[in-house]
């Protein structure tokens, strides 16, 4: 029972196809078209198959490839079809939203329209998905948590890309399909509103995303660690359960005086990851709809904390003031030498230290 | 078991070959604990530094004696100078822009005076500029001017200049790049719009997007604008080798008064090259020969890595203009074109550093 301490399963147990619990018909569906791989099986159930796909997953896979070759063949376009050029400019490529002039009208296909269709069909696919998985844990006679918590990821989406555009009346708003133009994107729009970091349901989303991970963590070392026990075999712990559970809810009362049962600790697990995403679409979509500046809005509500002044008076040069008082105007922050006299870094000793121009109180 | 340590290994290095050597020197600029960190590779600043040693000055020359204007034919700009100032300036630009071809680079071998070969016009326009930046821009420049070596460093072309990007296929029905997505020098290798000069740096489109009240009250600066003055700052944070808090606060980016003083001193550098590249370096396009043209027909241009070249101050602040009295300039020249730009009187916020000085 050791073997189960490692990170990856250490024995393997090789055995015939199951098509586990019977539901009293098609059962053959459950057991044709099953393979084996031993390398799969380091990870999970070495069992591939059956899959079932059914026309919502055959809808699902054709939409979900009409995206990805609108998006790979306009990415392949725009570098002249140069097939080298696509894989070594890849990370950079994009098909991009319309630009803002479009408002929510359809643009040329070239000027966002394959944005707009591409959305559609991606918007669709995982939409198709999504129904696919609810209608095979109906099947199954299972809840249906798994689709609700998809619908909460595919909210987020759809925030990102539909329902906030549509509110700020411009598809131009919307982020772009690519691996290093959708980052530049969220730092572009965090830019734009002020810093996203003061926004509350940012946070929310950041505290619900780590404490997804601090939640999985808990639960999969407790888990592992009562496995030599038996811990990991829910099944036979349904029937007939060991001490293994005893042991991991003692340890908690131990550690923390509280622990959570076998069935409320997923309960936990699901809200945390559901509300991630939850709360942050809520947060882009109040973002720029009704919030302009995080970072003033958290000063309105004093969020964001006041930091002392190191760089003496800043003043924004363009303001008319600081033609009419140019005496005052001036940052009062000394340089750290008059350049011409001595030349902050000597040409053949550079010295990082005096190279930023330290100021006044700079390490208070 | 040892194939797959090698493969873990490999994988490791793969994962850091983009990443650059440490040591990493963290540098602290603001309050703490706001992140107001400049970081510097001291390798990496040490090979810089070599870059940006300063030629030896030319051997002074008397300011007395008859003008250049009395002993030589169509001097423009320098008469005002002894015959001494005016063939050393001369020596001296030969030395910072063309070391190998020497006088005939931009001379009529037969008659130095003929305006015959276009680099002497382009020349004497340049030498305008200068006297210009160092006169009326010292919002930007402070005491420490400029010269025609903060560019050239010994080249006949500035090293970083720019020319318009070229437009798409506008006929094409696929493959719209947007003006970004390029892996782009030019804004530091990201995907945002890789010519932002020509929005900010000749024409004079809104660099500010951030809104100023909490609530929504009727900002429309978009997304994508957002982009374009994200791939300026980016080209600005890689000219001068600084972070962004280097010029802004890391708690609000668009915060004026939280901001350090440099950022006043960028502002102003943001219009410096604006008022350089439409007033002096545009008007030259004819002057030019196609093959120094861009591929759009336009003529290179200046932006902040033109003089930068990677140091937060050309140079890394030495003053050459001190050796150089007639590239100082007056403020009353008739090239002082910056008053028609739009462009606030540049001398206001004189840095302290004007201030000892004068």
């Amino acid at each position: 029972m050791a073997e189960y301490q490692n990170l990856f399963t250490r024995v393997q147990v090789s055995a015939p196809s199951v098509g586990n619990i019977t539901i009293g018909r098609d059962d053959q569906e459950r057991l044709r078209d099953t393979t084996h791989w031993h390398w799969l099986g380091k990870i999970g159930d070495a069992q591939i198959g059956p899959i079932y796909l059914g026309w919502l997953g055959v809808a699902s896979l054709i939409c979900g490839f009409t995206w990805f070759e609108i998006v790979g063949l306009n990415m392949w376009a725009s570098v002249n079809w140069d097939p080298v050029q696509f894989v070594r400019q890849l990370p950079w490529l994009a098909l991009e939203p319309p630009p803002p002039s479009y408002g929510l009208h359809i643009p040329p296909l070239n000027e966002g329209g394959w944005w707009l269709l591409g959305g559609f069909f991606l918007t669709t696919s995982v939409l198709l998905w999504c129904a696919r998985m609810y209608r095979r844990a109906r099947a199954l006679g299972m809840g249906t948590h798994v689709a609700w918590a998809f619908l909460s990821a595919i909210w987020l989406m759809l925030v990102l890309g539909f329902i906030r555009p549509l509110l700020m009346g411009s598809w131009g708003e919307a982020v772009p399909f690519g691996i290093f133009p959708h980052l530049d994107w969220t730092a572009a729009f965090s830019l734009r509103y002020g810093n996203l970091f003061y926004n509350p349901f940012h946070m929310l989303s950041i505290a619900f995303l780590y404490g997804s991970a601090l939640l999985f963590a808990m639960h999969g070392a407790t888990i592992l660690a009562v496995s030599r026990f038996g811990g990991e075999r829910e099944i036979e712990q349904i029937v007939d359960r060991g001490t293994a559970s005893e042991r991991a809810a003692l340890f908690w009362r131990w550690t923390m005086g509280f622990n959570a049962t076998m069935e409320s600790i997923h309960r936990w697990a699901w809200w945390f990851a559901v509300l991630c995403p939850l709360t942050g679409g809520i947060g882009i979509l109040l973002t720029g709809t009704v919030v302009d500046n995080w970072y003033l809005w958290s000063v309105k509500h004093h969020v964001a904390p006041a930091y002392p002044t190191v760089f003496g008076t800043v003043v924004d040069p363009s303001l008319p003031v600081l033609k009419a008082l140019p005496s005052t105007a001036a940052p009062t922050t000394p340089e750290p030498a008059p350049a011409a006299a001595t030349p902050v870094v000597p040409a053949a000793t550079p010295d990082p230290v005096v190279a930023p121009a330290p100021q006044n109180g700079a390490s208070q | 078991m040892n194939a797959n340590r090698l493969f873990t290994i490999a994988c490791a290095l793969l994962a850091l070959a983009g990443c650059e050597r440490p040591p990493v020197v963290a540098v602290q600029h603001g309050y703490r604990g706001t992140g107001m960190v400049e970081i510097y590779n001291p390798r990496l600043l040490a090979d810089q530094a070599a870059l940006n040693a300063v030629p030896p000055p030319q051997p002074p020359a008397s300011p007395d004696g008859p003008r250049a204007s009395q002993v030589f034919k169509n001097v423009k700009v320098l008469g005002d100078q002894s015959v001494g100032e005016f063939t050393r300036t001369m020596a001296a630009m030969t030395q910072w822009v063309a070391p190998k071809q020497g006088c005939t680079y931009c001379h009529n071998p037969q008659d130095f005076a003929a305006d015959t070969v276009y680099t002497k016009v382009v020349a004497r326009r340049m030498l305008e500029m200068t006297r210009h930046v160092n006169a009326d821009w010292q919002s930007h420049v402070g005491n420490t001017g400029v010269t025609c070596y903060t560019c050239h460093r010994g080249n006949n072309i500035p090293a970083a200049t720019w020319f318009s990007a070229v437009p798409q296929d506008p006929h094409s029905l696929v493959g719209n790049r947007a003006g970004q997505n390029a892996p782009a020098m030019s804004v530091g290798y990201t995907s945002l719009p890789n010519d932002p000069f020509s929005l900010f740096l000749s024409d004079s489109k809104e660099i500010r997007v951030a809104g100023t009240t909490a609530l929504q009250s009727g900002n429309r600066q978009s997304i994508k604008q957002t982009e374009a003055t994200y791939g300026l700052m980016m080209h600005i944070s890689r000219s001068l080798g600084v972070n962004c808090t280097y010029c802004h606060s890391s708690p609000a980016f668009a915060n004026w008064t939280q901001s350090t003083p440099q950022r006043v001193t960028a502002w102003y550098g943001i219009r410096m090259a604006r008022d350089l590249n439409d007033e002096f370096l545009i008007p030259l396009t004819p002057t030019f020969p196609a093959l120094r043209l861009g591929p759009t027909g336009d003529v290179a241009k200046v932006n902040c890595a033109s003089c930068h070249q990677g140091a937060f101050k050309p140079l890394y602040g030495q003053s050459m203009l001190k050796d150089y009295p007639a590239l100082m300039g007056s403020a009353a020249a008739p090239q002082a074109a910056s008053a028609a730009l739009g462009a606030p009187a540049p001398t206001p916020p004189a840095s302290s550093l004007q201030a000892s000085a004068r």
